[in-house]
């Protein structure tokens, strides 16, 4: 373990170029989240009554970064499963490294390829009219969570990339974490959904992360909603980090 | 003096209810090039795993260099070099980015310097800024042993390390593999070609159902049949030969 920082930064070196070559995975992993915010606001928008008196971009913003994060992970599976597949995986294992730095190698180049998405997407809302009133304690706050938000789904893309056996299967796991912000207080407040799929879209771990960033941006109190949040995202970095140890152990039994 | 860098013995490994190895005995001198000889799916890439650390023996022992491959599992990575069925190489990066990569992984102190000199070494110098994955299959290759030869392992596993590759890109491998045995590197070979046994092995053992059934020096393989008969046959040139003349392979 003594060669854990210096390997996985040779391996995230490593990772970082392939994603500095193919620009295109991070243009694509902003293209869909672009769309859904040009569309909910230039399309359905008008028609959505969020009740909150604050624009309905501001009120879209952070559903959208959810959304980009889901689709950003699918990379990290995807490149995870390359290495496998490639056998670089098993080249890797079978030289005197600190081998789990293999795994976080890609866990941390998952974390930057999403900032660099997340600022394309923040940008393309400054120019249709986002406005964030926070200080910097807020902004901080919001970077946080999505760092964490990151670090929680980056561990689950770990698993299908361990387990694929096709490039499609190792990155269709995000499509449900790509809809899953449709079903909560993302796009439309949940008071306007009927009983089961209201009761569903408040009590998913969406909705807490969307009103604690919301709450942020507006400079508003957060309220007991960032604790909620905290708990899903940790709870999920937990069992995703567990599982994913599991199916790697499992590799090499 | 002999000594064994590698030496197995009575090693068992099942997937689910298919037992794949049902107790393999052999050993490799240092220095020496030894063959796994077997079918597709008899096994030999779940030897070379299991002594490559990559996988678990359910029974039997296993050890490279001195070191035992469950117990001392980091020290027998820092003894071997695996170069696997697939040329592990990473198709985004340049051939010297991937010489340079490697070298750091095993903490060299100029990793520059070192990928320079494989890259002279291999004929790649000119291809060295290029992606890996505008290579041919034998360029790969070439660049995938180089890789496997930084920080000087005193033990390489090959596992098939010519299938899938054209005539001359295979006579190549071949050179290269015979140097390494030459500068004193023990080599653990499998391939399903007999002609690639007979070309390079020092002992020749073949792995059929699991087991080895035959384990010895080509010369001894071959006295297990009767004595050779004299016949008086045309001598055709090859297809082999053919080829490699017409496209003017050297050696």
């Amino acid at each position: 373990m003594n060669h854990f920082f210096s390997d996985t930064a040779t391996l995230t070196g490593r990772s970082l170029k392939h994603v500095t070559r193919s620009l295109d995975t991070i243009i694509t992993t902003a293209l869909m989240p672009i769309a859904f915010l040009l569309l909910f606001v230039y399309v359905f928008g008008g028609a959505i009554s969020t009740g909150t008196g604050i624009s309905y971009v501001d009120y879209l913003m952070p559903g959208i970064l959810l959304i980009t994060v889901a689709t950003g992970v699918s990379y990290t599976a995807f490149r995870l499963f390359l290495d496998l597949k490639g056998g670089l995986f098993e080249r890797f294992q079978s030289m005197p490294i600190a081998r789990s730095s293999v795994l976080w190698s890609h866990v941390l180049t998952s974390l930057v390829a999403n900032f660099v998405s997340i600022v394309v997407v923040m940008l393309v809302g400054v120019l249709i009219g986002f406005r964030s009133g926070a200080g910097v304690g807020a902004w901080l706050g919001v970077a946080g969570i999505l760092l964490l938000f990151t670090l929680s789904l980056t561990w689950i893309a770990v698993i299908p990339g361990l387990t694929a056996t096709s490039p499609d299967g190792a990155s269709a796991f995000s499509y449900p974490l790509i809809f899953l912000p449709f079903i909560s207080s993302a796009f439309v407040p949940t008071a306007s959904m009927p009983g089961p799929v209201r009761w569903f879209a408040e009590y998913q771990p969406v909705t807490s992360i969307v009103d604690t960033i919301r709450a942020l941006f507006a400079g508003a109190a957060v309220g007991g909603s960032i604790w909620v949040a905290l708990g899903w995202m940790v709870g999920i970095l937990v069992a995703a980090y567990v599982g994913a140890m599991v199916v790697y152990r499992r590799r090499l039994a | 003096m002999t000594e064994n860098m590698i030496e197995v013995a009575g090693l068992e490994k099942s997937f689910g209810p298919l037992a794949v190895l049902r107790g393999v005995d052999f050993a490799v001198e240092r220095g020496t090039i030894f063959a796994l000889l077997g079918s597709n799916g008899a096994g030999k890439t779940t030897v070379v795993k299991i002594l490559a650390t990559l996988l678990r023996a359910d029974a039997g022992l296993a050890s490279v260099a001195g070191f035992d491959v469950a117990r001392d599992a980091a020290h027998v990575r820092e003894s071997v070099s695996l170069t696997g069925q697939f040329a592990a190489v990473d198709e985004i990066l340049t051939g010297r980015e991937n010489l340079v990569l490697v070298a750091k992984l095993r903490h060299l102190a100029h990793p520059g310097d070192v990928a320079d000199r494989l890259l002279e070494r291999f004929g790649l110098t000119d291809a060295g800024s290029r992606r890996a994955a505008s290579y041919s299959g034998g360029m790969r290759r070439r660049l995938d042993i180089a890789m496997s030869l930084i920080g000087d392992p005193p033990v390489i596993f090959l596992d098939e390390p010519t299938t899938g590759l054209d005539p001359e890109a295979r006579l190549e491998v071949w050179g290269t593999v015979k140097q390494l045995a030459g500068g004193g590197t023990t080599v653990l070979l499998t391939t399903q070609y007999l002609d690639e046994a007979e070309q390079l092995a020092d002992r020749i053992a073949i792995l059929h159902e699991g087991r080895i059934i035959q384990n010895g020096t080509l010369a001894e393989l071959t006295q297990l049949l009767p004595a050779a008969k004299v016949e008086y046959v045309e001598k055709r040139p090859t297809l082999e030969d053919v080829f490699l003349s017409l496209v003017g392979a050297k050696d």
